[in-house]
């Protein structure tokens, strides 16, 4: 009798989690591509909530102050930690990816303050869906700057 | 030569630490005290050695030795030379020193206590704490090492420790520099608070290992270390309000917490340490939950590790990596073998950690804890869900799916809520037994004020019904501590005729983990009507103005007045605009949001202008200007509800911690009779 009043209210705690997990997860979710993996689904995604990531391209960067709109293209970089380490690490994935002029493109439309550590070749993480036009509607924007240790040293020292 | 000298101490502590470890084991196997002394003594001196090695580091950040690779990372000439010293922790390398130092001055510190009555566990102490040191310098020194210097080779510069064949040393002229996102007083501290608090969560671990290896498992470890916890809790819990404090001053985004896969990494050891200190409470009342609590203890170990390993390399660079060198397997390695261990050493105590009492009534104390670690592991359950669920759907269905902080909010914000009722029910309720009636009888006038208060609210400030929910249950937990505390107040009041205010005070001093944790109680009642005010009821606008335009967002007005640019004084360019502030007609002020560009680091940094009350706060932004056409720029104006009281509370629960964590008065006498008691029933066993 007194287990059992223990057992049940743990058994409801437990349903009720996971009850909010589930209904949570099933709420919210964003489906993580890359540039290329979006445009081999084509319409299909159109209403999905999307999380992608790409290599800044740095001189498509442009903002209109007046209305807080930036917008910007982005390059196809792996998803895929493993895929990327065979690119030489993060920093070189990426600037390999702005290099390359065969690589798949997306634009990228963001309403808002114009975040610091946007530039060329900084990894990009956009949260946010594909509109009927193509372009990339960001809600929000994560930038991330690995330091290429090869860029950072000074010039003199390269050649 | 000095970093050579450097990473030369490093190994030498390296080895240092794997002698204590054998020596340790060694001794205690044999039966050889001075080997355990020995090992003791071993350990002693990693923190000299340790403290010598972090002075070379800082010799070479505040000296510009740019030949260092860390120091050419993480410091530039411009910089100032307390930022030089602070960019100790400002990279991953330097950092996990940092990490190692904090350890071994806590592992110093607690052999230096008196071990007279507890020396079987001296042993095993100090292998917990010296594989655990052991573990973080190997990683300095063989893959971290803050002290590789940069050699020309024939293909290019690269980093070593030991300068190889056929190259020079190079020597930069001028260093990287602290990414400026890091060049915050509040990151100053930030980091060495959450150190603090994740290292000295390894003493209790400790204690707790050593009690499970010696079968000395009775709550002696849970005295012995009691105060340790609640000041690795208190470091731990400031790190991460100062992290949001940071996040509110520099990021920029008008808020302080985005669940972010780092922050959610600090942020769960401190759930399974808070479940942990209120656990231990029933294990040392009742003798209940044995189990549990080594449970909880290696737990937050291991998230500590984890954290540590995920949050290491500073704030930005882990938005959604792991970590890209060889040590992201080896602190993976080490966390699943700590936990391995821990667990199957509980599995062989299992049988002499069986309860004392059974728990029988729903409403007593003890379940009511026990429900309150239940749902801060469903906290726990739930962050550690979304952090893994990338990998599992792409494990079950090859498709990435991740979850935002719109999840944590909905999944965590019941169980938030649970545990504010809870923290309103159980200072009520009894240890043993409380039935609905006796909970009932105390806090109907409690429930009465709450009610009131929800229903001021609801009349003068919103309409919101998770917003009206949250503010009854604040004004409910805030109700029930006052009327405990006046309870007892008014009782010692009559019984010893002293004054309310010195009851109050000899109240607090006579059970200070008691009060303590009703002050802690309410000061995350504070912090919660901060986060239900800036979460639920901030409003923000955007717009270009011309000089002398107006903007008007949450009952405040903002001229736009002037702007200027000059040199800041640490090699940046500071944009600095001037905007008045009114509210209904009346001058409050002037408030300058900038944007700050670091030629060193060639990065902006916009900084919001604030003025803060307890109402709420403005936070203005410059969002761009244009050289051009001096007269305009473009500002995002937020208004950020109550946050102020997020602040606030955060002090108040420092206060809180001090007094549950001071040292009683008696405490030696009670330990000894604790301790007695011990003795005689284990006599009696025999």
């Amino acid at each position: 009798m007194q287990i059992n009043k223990f057992v049940i209210g743990g058994i409801l705690i437990l349903g009720a989690v996971v009850f909010l997990i589930w209904t949570s997860t099933a709420a919210n979710p964003e489906y993580f591509l890359t540039i290329d993996e979006l445009n081999a689904k084509g319409s299909s995604i159109l209403d999905r909530n999307l999380r992608v990531s790409g290599a800044v391209i740095g001189d498509s960067i442009q903002y209109d102050a007046q209305n807080l709109a930036l917008s910007f293209e982005v390059a196809h970089v792996p998803g895929d930690n493993a895929e990327l380490e065979t690119e030489g690490g993060l920093a070189e994935a990426l600037h390999q990816a702005v290099m390359d002029p065969e690589r798949s493109r997306m634009k990228v439309v963001y309403l808002g303050p114009r975040p610091d550590l946007l530039r060329n070749e900084a990894q990009a993480i956009m949260t946010g869906h594909v509109g009927n036009d193509g372009i990339f509607y960001a809600d929000e924007l994560l930038l991330k700057c690995p330091t290429r240790y090869e860029e950072a040293v000074p010039e003199q020292a390269r050649s | 030569m000095i970093a050579n000298f450097g990473f030369g101490v490093l190994a030498i502590t390296f080895l240092v630490t794997l002698y204590s470890v054998f020596a340790a084991i060694y001794g205690e196997r044999k039966k050889i005290p001075a080997m355990v002394e020995s090992a003791r003594r071993a350990m002693l001196l990693t923190w000299p050695l340790l403290t010598l090695t972090a002075s070379i580091l800082i010799y070479l950040l505040v000296n510009d030795h740019y030949e260092v690779q860390f120091v050419y990372e993480v410091t530039s000439r411009s910089m100032p030379t307390y930022l030089k010293v602070t960019a100790w922790w400002g990279g991953q390398a330097g950092s996990l020193l940092f990490w190692s130092w904090l350890m071994s001055a806590f592992a110093s510190l607690v052999t230096l206590r008196k071990w007279d009555r507890d020396r079987e566990f001296l042993p095993w102490v100090i292998v917990v704490a010296c594989v655990t040191m052991a573990f973080f310098i190997g990683m300095s020194v063989f893959f971290e090492n803050p002290f590789a210097q940069l050699y020309q080779m024939p293909t290019g510069v690269e980093a070593h420790t030991f300068q190889p064949a056929a190259s020079i040393l190079f020597i930069p002229q001028d260093g990287n520099g602290l990414n400026p996102l890091l060049r915050h007083p509040g990151m100053v501290i930030h980091p060495p608070m959450l150190y603090l608090g994740f290292v000295s969560f390894v003493i209790p671990y400790a204690f707790a290992m050593a009690a499970l290896i010696t079968g000395r498992i009775d709550d002696r470890w849970i005295r012995i270390t009691r105060r340790w916890t609640l000041w690795a809790w208190m470091f731990l819990s400031f790190g991460l309000v100062l992290g949001g404090r940071w996040a509110y001053d520099v990021l920029g985004w008008g808020g302080y917490w985005g669940w972010d896969p780092v922050e959610i990494a600090a942020f769960m050891p401190w759930l399974t340490g808070t479940a942990f200190l209120h656990s231990v409470m029933i294990q040392e009342k009742r003798g209940l939950l044995k189990h549990w609590n080594m449970l909880l203890i290696i737990l937050t170990y291991d998230l500590v590790i984890f954290g540590t390993f995920l949050t290491r390399s500073g704030v930005l660079s882990s938005v959604h990596a792991f970590a890209q060198s060889a040590i992201g397997p080896l602190f993976m390695g080490f966390v699943s073998t700590t936990l391995v261990t821990s667990v199957a050493l509980i599995i062989y105590r299992w049988d002499s950690l069986k309860s004392e009492t059974e728990m029988t009534s729903l409403l007593s104390r003890e379940a009511l804890f026990l429900l309150n670690n239940l749902l801060f592991m469903s906290i726990l359950v739930v962050c550690f869900w979304g952090v893994i669920f990338p990998l599992i759907s792409e494990l079950f269905t090859g498709q990435t799916v991740t979850v935002g902080p719109p999840f944590y909010e909905r999944a965590t914000g019941p169980l938030f809520a649970a545990l504010m009722f809870l923290m309103g029910i159980a200072p009520l309720s009894a240890w043993g037994h409380s039935t609905v009636k006796t909970i009932g009888r105390a806090i109907w006038k409690p429930i009465v004020g709450a009610l009131i208060v929800t229903a001021i609210m609801f009349a003068t400030y919103t309409r919101n019904v998770i917003a009206l929910v949250g503010f009854f249950l604040i004004a409910l937990v805030i109700l029930v501590t006052i009327y405990e505390y006046w309870r007892g107040a008014n009782a010692r009041q009559k019984s010893q005729g002293e004054n309310i205010f010195a009851a109050f005070w000899s109240l607090t001093g006579r059970n200070r983990r008691r009060y303590g944790g009703y002050i802690i109680h309410l000061s995350m009642m504070l912090m919660a009507i901060g986060i239900l005010g800036i979460e639920l009821f901030q409003v923000e606008t955007q717009g270009a103005l011309e000089v002398n335009q107006q903007m008007s967002v949450g009952g405040y007005d903002v001229v736009y007045q002037d702007i200027a640019q000059f040199q800041g004084p640490d090699g940046r360019e500071v944009t600095r605009a001037v905007l008045g502030v009114y509210k209904g007609g009346e001058y409050l002020g002037e408030l300058n949001p900038r944007i700050d560009y670091y030629y060193d680091a060639q990065q902006t940094m916009t900084i919001p202008g604030q003025r803060s009350t307890l109402r709420d706060d403005l936070y203005i932004l410059l969002v761009d200007w244009e050289p051009a056409s001096a007269t305009g720029a473009t500002f995002k104006i937020f208004v950020n509800p109550l946050v102020n009281w997020l602040w606030l509370g955060s002090l108040l629960f420092l206060v809180g911690v001090v007094i549950a964590a001071w040292p009683e008065k008696d405490a030696e006498r009670v330990a000894v009779r604790a301790n007695a008691s011990v003795q005689q029933q284990t006599s009696a066993a025999d």
